[in-house]
């Protein structure tokens, strides 16, 4: 079963007062993802990864294309509809000195998902939280922490355990290890690895590593320019 | 607040800080307990010990009208303490809100807000707050008013500023992500990593704005006589300057020492509370 599909996808942006540049970022960009697949998309920096992310997340809107999810067009949809989306799809950033808002606890970063979409009381919350933060291999101890007492392979944790509350279809993970030590940085893609298996999770993989990618990914896609110019 | 604690403790180790916050200290307890500390009725005249040198009775000396000035000053720091927190209370709560949301919708409400706020900085200060309450007339109310107009501007900009460069950050992007409301993300997200900031510029506000009250009393635009505003019994000393100089001396003393408190921790407090200088910490760890 197709789980993302993105066709002909174009993000412009324009700068200088009189609109007269224009960064053609994301130029016609066209893809599938499978249930339980991951989708490998490979390019130097600057060649519109991020921005294809953001525009799958409805971060920024898109200047052209479609986007589907289970087959729905969800290129257009607001209100309560994309409210629903952001329990299917989900996001985890590259820099973990500022994936968490450092005024607050880790345990509260882990429950704003399900707090944000009122999923369950308080008492439920805490069973959740405690459950969380072991299937990402966490200690404890780090709840009751700010964000600037964790390494940066323990926020990368914390974030899947956020992100997992919602139990996500879908996630774009945009450079998720590109800043940590190789060692940790295994960690991380075999987490994330293992969570695919047990949830059948796609992902849309984000990297300028190609050796991480290629060990990630089911297909790969190497953008240049904001195009795809090959696939494997 | 983990954060804010552990700059406050820093501030121990800062003396000009700490000299602040003791007087400040000392003064909120001489505001509180005015009634009991004043050996005089404030109000109350006695024309046959009119301007008399300090004394065993009167410890500053009497007035035109044989009030103790030692007792007047006493109610007095209730008076600017009262104002300077009332008036900075409101500007930076709503300045605050202002700078927050003209920082995270931008375009036209980014606009609108901050072309008001170029318009109340295009005068100076002090003027505009003497127009104000000099339009409004005397009085507390139309004092904090003035005073209020003059003074949010500060906060605006100074939020606007940091909800740009918070909004961006990775933890807000992943907060819309999860479709958190805009006033969500505002007041969990954005609000809470501007507040040292904001807490400087408030401590640094209440100084500005006693002198401020001081100074329209001073003009006879603020709090009139016969209540015992330092700015006010300046006013009313100056006849005597050569005579009794005590009756200016003292509320000059008073207002010059608790400015320069406020000045003293507000500055203590920028250099811990500072995001830059914290940004610095958290790359040392
Ligand atoms: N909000 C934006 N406004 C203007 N230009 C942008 C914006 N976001 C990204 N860009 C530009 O789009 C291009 C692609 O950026 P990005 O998607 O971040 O690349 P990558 O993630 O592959 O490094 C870059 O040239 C970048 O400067
Ligand atoms: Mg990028």
């Amino acid at each position: 079963m197709t789980r993302i599909k993105v066709e002909n996808l174009k993000k412009y942006f324009y700068s200088g007062i009189f609109r007269k540049k224009m960064i053609k970022a994301v130029d016609g960009i066209s893809f599938e993802i499978k249930e339980g697949k991951t989708l490998g998309l490979v390019g130097e920096s600057g060649c519109g990864k991020t921005t294809v992310g953001r525009t799958i997340l409805r971060l920024i809107e898109p200047t052209e294309g479609k986007i589907f999810f289970d087959g729905e067009d969800i290129t257009s949809i607001d209100g309560r509809e994309l409210k629903k989306m952001g329990k299917e799809m989900q996001v985890i950033f590259q820099n973990p000195d500022s994936s968490l808002n450092p005024r607050m606890r880790i345990y509260d970063s882990i429950a704003e998902p399900l707090r944000i979409h009122k999923i369950c009381n308080k008492k439920d919350e805490k069973e959740r939280i405690y459950e969380l933060i072991e299937t990402v291999n966490l200690n404890e101890e780090l709840l009751f922490r700010y964000p600037h007492e964790l390494s940066g392979g323990q926020i990368q944790r914390v974030v899947i355990a956020r992100i997992l509350s919602l139990n996500p279809k879908f996630i774009i993970a945009d450079e998720p290890t590109s800043m940590l030590d190789v060692s940790v940085q295994a960690q991380i893609l075999n987490l994330m690895k293992d969570l695919q298996e047990k949830y059948g999770i796609s992902y849309l993989f984000i990297s300028h590593d190609l050796e991480v990618v290629e060990w990630m990914s089911d297909e790969i896609a190497i953008m240049h320019k904001g195009k795809i110019v090959e696939r494997k | 607040m983990n954060e804010t604690w552990i700059a406050l403790k820093e501030l121990r180790e800062n003396r000009m800080a700490a000299v602040g916050a003791v007087i400040i200290i000392f003064l909120v307890f001489v505001a509180f307990f005015a009634p009991f500390l004043a050996p005089h009725n404030p109000l109350e005249q006695n024309l046959e010990k009119r301007l008399l040198a300090p004394n065993s009775e009167y410890p500053f000396g009497t007035d035109e009208l044989g009030r103790g000035i030692f007792s007047r000053l006493l109610y007095g720091t209730r008076i600017s303490l009262e104002i300077g927190v009332i008036v900075v209370g409101i500007t930076a709560l709503l300045g605050t809100i202002l700078g927050c949301i003209s920082g995270y919708y931008g375009g036209i409400v980014d606009e609108i807000i901050m072309r008001s706020v170029d318009v109340v900085l295009a005068f100076p200060s002090i003027i505009l707050a003497l127009v104000i309450a000099g339009l409004l007339g005397p009085g507390v109310f139309n004092l904090i008013l003035a005073l209020a107009v003059t003074h949010w501007p500060g906060y605006t900009r100074l939020v606007r500023g940091m909800t740009l460069s918070v909004k961006e950050k990775e933890f807000v992007e992943a907060a819309r992500a999860l479709r958190a409301s805009s006033f969500y993300i505002m007041r969990r997200h954005i609000l809470p990593n501007c507040i040292n900031p904001v807490i400087v510029l408030a401590t640094l506000g209440i100084a500005h704005t006693i002198i401020f009250a001081a100074a329209l009393s001073f003009l006879g635009l603020g709090i009139q006589p016969p209540t015992p505003e330092w700015g006010a019994m300046l006013k009313a000393g100056i006849p005597y300057l050569r005579s009794a100089p005590f009756l200016t001396f003292f509320p000059g003393i008073m207002i010059m020492i608790t400015v320069l408190a406020f000045n003293f921790l507000g500055d203590g407090l920028r250099d811990t509370l500072d995001p830059r200088a914290k940004e610095m910490l958290m790359m040392r760890k």
